[in-house]
């Protein structure tokens, strides 16, 4: 591609000849080592929007959650006229509807969970729409015209669940800032330069490849007229400022007007903008209020975007998440710091709005991050409970770039060059019970999984039960694999992500991301067993019901190797499992150990387990210890988790801190270093993410009776943020009960 | 008035000298953020002889009690922690009184001292011999509690006598061993002017002490000694007001130059 783009002011680079931002941002960059100081307040504008924001974010809430919903439109790029919240106040426009906060319908995913979701809030979906789907397919349907019983039988008895398989995938990020830097005409030059390139011999890939870039070069079109509506001209580069904001809004609202994948992360683009504040603030075109202005009022629109949900899918998200993802700071392979003054001014919003779970900041840690800018963040943590942190020296290292972002919860994604299909979970200790109970479902007797011998009475025999979990560990691995393909193909096929795919490079790899649930249950099971005498108690139909427990055992989160090392041999025994099977699109299997809010569930759904948890208890979140069992304190239960290996999860590793803002020191001071120094030492022993939440037991209990009085409080759960009072009672009780670092 | 808990001075030889590559804890804090300066790992040993009347810790006091764990397992533990102190944090090594076990910390401190972590002693002061004068070497930092300037007042709030404590204070300050001093504040027990003031006086022109730290008294204790079945005498004493502890501060304030009220 040979375009000029007469952008003489920034520094030239490949960037010129390819569609190419990271190095853009590399050849531009202004890296700051300073401290928080220059920071600014919101603007009158700012609090006159987020004023009029706040009222419908309240009339939200009274009406159970959900604003409005329209019935009449299929919601796409060019759906809806435009929407304002206050429009002369706003230095920066678009919704996703004519309305804040109204829902739209995207049934191409599965028009039965859109009809569920209308139905539930008392309303219809338009005969019109209904009507269409009388004819058009959708990916819900076609995912389960391809199913086999096998896979229907896992997904039934929650062996596998959360699967995207009856609504959209989501986690594919586009590369946004392509929209500013490039414009839309040399976006489609671009993409039309690649269509003719898919050339010579036809084959089922390359046809459908260009289909898929016919569709990408109508989304950049579509882009084009949607912003026009807003009298915004995108297809030429963005110039100033306040342009490359608006523009890369546009990109990411093409796709939340498109698809509500569970999530729709944003990227990395704080510093890409840092790049054209600093260049207005230099020329004198812009104050430093002025540029606050814009970020506030940009990640005010990030609060705003909601998706069409029904009730049923609270149970595995619940508290309604986008996973508008923003990831902030990290390091170049050079030695640069990526982060800037807008890194600051992105986490300023969390005061100048208040705390907020969406986006969902998260801060890309090395060691080697400007001091200031730790200390900066450790003290919005304290006072906002709203960031997440993953381990930038890790995942630069292993996966290899240096410009990526975070898909939904924890997940490294490499911008525009690389996406990732989005696998759901499996629910590890209910694998450990069938392999415990011949194969069958411990509470309904089900024959889930053939080949499962029976085991002698007794004591359980550590090796034996190992053996037996293994295996069907790997018939876990099978049937998972042959759902991914069958999902993964049929929502390509039905809801491809155009919008989306328009803004990354054509033909891109692909991670398939799989999860895994319960990884503390497994290791302290397989540990009381190992350790401790374990004996089954088994109904009449030999399924079992409980354990009898003779003798302690190490418990995962204590630092004990004889137990983490059970936590670390299993992941990487499962994922070793699941490289072994084909892929769709031959995507690279990763696993996370991530469970979203779906602990709960999982807990619900899941018998009595060797290590003495019983029936119906809660899950550990993400790859926390179980609840209270971690007891020599924090570090202990951070250094077990930290030895899970990344390698092994390249998905991710979620744990979640909450402490007691008194348990981190008695002076702020004291507390915000104390909060640096753990997250030093947690990173630097290679561990991957870490959700902290600094509060008081008693304010979640207040919350929790008082809701109306607490809109704004946000709480880390495992791989996000929610508003604490838009979790469900039973997910509120959850998060009171956990673990709580509180020594005195 | 009895003790509520015998001295267990004949038993106490053998917790120092028994079993040497052991010490006899009570429990591990591997995230300790007020036991000495950063990030702690602290170890709370087993025994004490002291029989404070708030005392929080009282599951602590039995010198045959806790459990024995070997000083490289808690050298290891540490190592494996280091990476979280930065650079202000380490050990802390509480109790219980930690200088009932003090010619086997010697040991434990050196390890710690050769693997580059700091190392922080929280103690009543109970004792002054050459094991505990080696063991000060050794120590980074000494968080000296002394809980009544007056012997009387001591002997009625700690069941014995202050002169130990203050003779170890006086001998950190003649070999200018850095000291933090903390004062626990019950209201009625130690919170009198003229004994407030008496307290900083004594310490004032010792040039070892960085900071003096103020810990207002609570009842959070209370349930352990219902549990060991053991009469807690304070029960009507109330966490100091702010009135009280303003004070105290202000009159430290006028001897001290770095005092905290926790």
């Amino acid at each position: 591609m040979n375009t000029d783009l007469s952008l003489k002011e920034f520094k030239k680079g490949a960037w010129n000849k390819n569609i190419d931002p990271a190095d853009f941002v590399k050849n531009n960059i202004t890296p700051y080592e300073g401290g928080a100081s220059f920071l600014q307040g919101p603007s009158k504008k700012t609090l006159r929007v987020w004023n009029a924001a706040k009222v419908a974010l309240n009339e939200e809430r009274i009406n159970n959650g959900c604003r409005s919903i329209n019935t009449e439109v299929i919601s796409n790029i060019t759906a809806f006229r435009p929407g304002y919240i206050k429009r002369d106040d706003e230095v920066i426009v678009g919704l996703q509807t004519e309305l804040p906060l109204m829902r739209a319908m995207k049934p191409f995913g599965g028009i039965k969970l859109v009809q569920a979701a209308v139905e539930e809030r008392g309303l219809k979906v338009s005969e019109r729409v209904a009507d269409i789907f009388n004819y058009a397919r959708n990916h819900n349907q076609a995912v389960f015209d391809a199913y086999d019983s096998e896979i229907r039988a896992y997904r039934s008895n929650h062996v596998l669940t959360g699967l995207p398989d009856n609504y959209a995938r989501g986690r594919i990020i586009g590369d946004f800032r392509r929209m500013a830097l490039y414009g839309a005409n040399v976006l489609i030059e671009a993409k039309k330069f690649d269509y003719v390139n898919v050339s010579g011999e036809l084959t089922e890939h390359k046809v459908r490849l260009r289909e898929e870039l016919s569709l990408q070069i109508n989304a950049l079109k579509d882009m084009v007229v949607m912003a026009k509506e807003y009298g915004i001209d995108v297809t030429r580069p963005a110039e100033t400022a306040q342009e490359a904001i608006q523009w890369t809004y546009i990109g990411y609202l093409a796709a939340i007007k498109e698809q509500d994948g569970a999530a729709m992360s944003l990227g990395n683009v704080s510093s890409f903008f840092d790049i054209y504040i600093e260049r207005d603030l230099e020329a004198g075109i812009i104050t430093e209020e002025e540029a606050q202005e814009m970020i506030d009022q940009f990640v005010m629109k990030l609060r705003l975007v909601r998706h069409l949900r029904p009730a049923s899918y609270d149970e595995i998200f619940g508290g309604d998440p986008t996973w508008v993802t923003e990831s902030i700071g990290g390091q170049f392979h050079d030695g640069r710091t990526k982060v800037t003054k807008t890194s600051f001014r992105f986490l300023q919003t969390l005061y100048n709005l208040g705390p907020a779970p969406e986006p969902n900041l998260t801060v890309l840690w090395s060691n080697d991050l400007p001091e200031e800018f730790k200390s900066f963040c450790a003290q919005v943590s304290i006072d906002t409970s709203s960031l997440q942190y993953e381990n930038d020296d890790v995942m630069r290292c292993v996966r290899g770039s240096d410009d990526y972002g975070i898909a939904c919860c924890v997940s490294y994604q490499p911008i525009g060059k690389r996406i990732q299909h989005f696998g759901a979970r499996a629910n590890m200790p209910k694998t450990l019970l069938l392999s415990l109970n011949e194969g069958r479902e411990e509470e309904k007797g089900a024959q889930i999984i053939n080949g499962v011998p029976a085991i002698p009475e007794g004591v359980l025999s550590y090796d034996l039960v190992l053996q037996q979990f293994k295996y069907a560990l790997s018939e876990l691995a099978r049937v998972y694999a042959k759902s991914m393909f069958i999902i993964h193909y049929m929502h390509d096929k039905y809801y491809y992500e155009r919008a989306q795919m328009a803004l990354i490079d054509t033909d891109p790899g692909i991670d398939i991301a799989y999860g895994a649930a319960g990884i503390s249950i497994i290791a302290d099971s397989l540990s009381a067993i190992k350790y401790a005498k374990v004996t089954p108690v088994r109904n009449s139909k030999g399924l079992t019901v409980d354990f009898n427990i003779e003798g302690d055992f190490p418990k995962y989160g204590n630092d004990d190797d004889r137990v983490d090392n059970i936590a670390k041999e299993i992941t990487s025994f499962f994922i070793g499992e699941l490289r072994k099977h084909h892929t769709y699109k031959n995507a690279v299997p990763t696993l996370s150990l991530l469970t979203i809010t779906s602990n709960v569930m999982y807990g619900k759904n899941t018998g009595a387990t060797p290590d003495g948890r019983k029936a119906g208890e809660s899950f550990a979140p993400g790859a926390n210890p179980m609840h209270g069992r971690d007891c020599t304190g924090a570090i202990a239960s951070l250094n077990s988790v930290s030895k899970l290996s990344y390698e092994d999860a390249q998905d991710g590793i979620s744990n979640t801190f909450s402490m007691i803002p008194k348990s981190l020191g008695s002076s702020k001071e004291e507390q915000v270093e104390n909060l640096v120094a753990t997250l030093n030492g947690y990173f630097g022993h290679g561990a991957h993410h870490l959700n902290v939440n600094v509060l008081n037991r008693e304010t979640l209990m207040d919350a929790y009776n008082h809701p109306e009085q607490y809109p704004q409080l946000t709480i880390r759960v495992s791989g996000y943020a929610v508003n604490f009072v838009r979790l469900s009672k039973a997910h509120q009780l959850e998060v009171i009960a956990r673990t709580f670092h509180e020594s005195m | 008035m009895a003790l509520y808990f015998p001295l267990q001075d004949t038993e106490q030889d053998a917790l120092n000298i028994q079993h040497p590559n052991d010490l006899r804890i009570h429990s591990l804090e591997t995230f300790g953020t007020h036991d000495g300066p950063g990030v702690r790992m602290v170890i709370f040993v087993q025994g004490c002889q002291f029989r404070c009347l708030y005392c929080q810790n009282v599951d602590t006091l039995d010198v045959n009690g806790g459990t024995m764990v070997s000083i490289d397992e808690l050298v290891t533990r540490a190592i494996n922690q280091k990476d979280y102190f930065g650079n202000k944090g380490g050990v802390t090594v509480s109790g219980g009184e930690p200088l009932l076990q003090r010619s086997k910390l010697i040991s434990f401190f050196k390890k710690l001292h050769d693997n580059g972590i700091n190392t922080c002693l929280d103690s009543n002061g109970r004792l002054l011999d050459n094991d505990v004068k080696e063991l000060l070497h050794h120590t980074d930092l000494i968080l000296l509690d002394v809980k009544h300037i007056d012997d009387d007042w001591h002997h009625k709030l700690c069941g014995v006598s202050n002169k130990p404590t203050l003779k170890v204070a006086e001998y950190c300050e003649s070999v200018n061993q850095k000291m933090w001093l903390r004062y626990v504040l019950v209201p009625g027990w130690n919170d009198q002017p003229e004994f407030v003031e008496r307290w900083a006086k004594q310490f004032t022109g010792y040039k070892n002490v960085d900071r003096v730290e103020i810990l207002p008294y609570h009842q959070l204790g209370m349930h352990k000694w219902r549990m060991m079945g053991l009469p807690y005498q304070l029960t009507d004493v109330t966490t100091p007001s702010t009135e009280i502890k303003e004070r105290v501060l202000h009159t430290f304030q006028k001897y001290f130059a770095d005092v905290r009220l926790k």
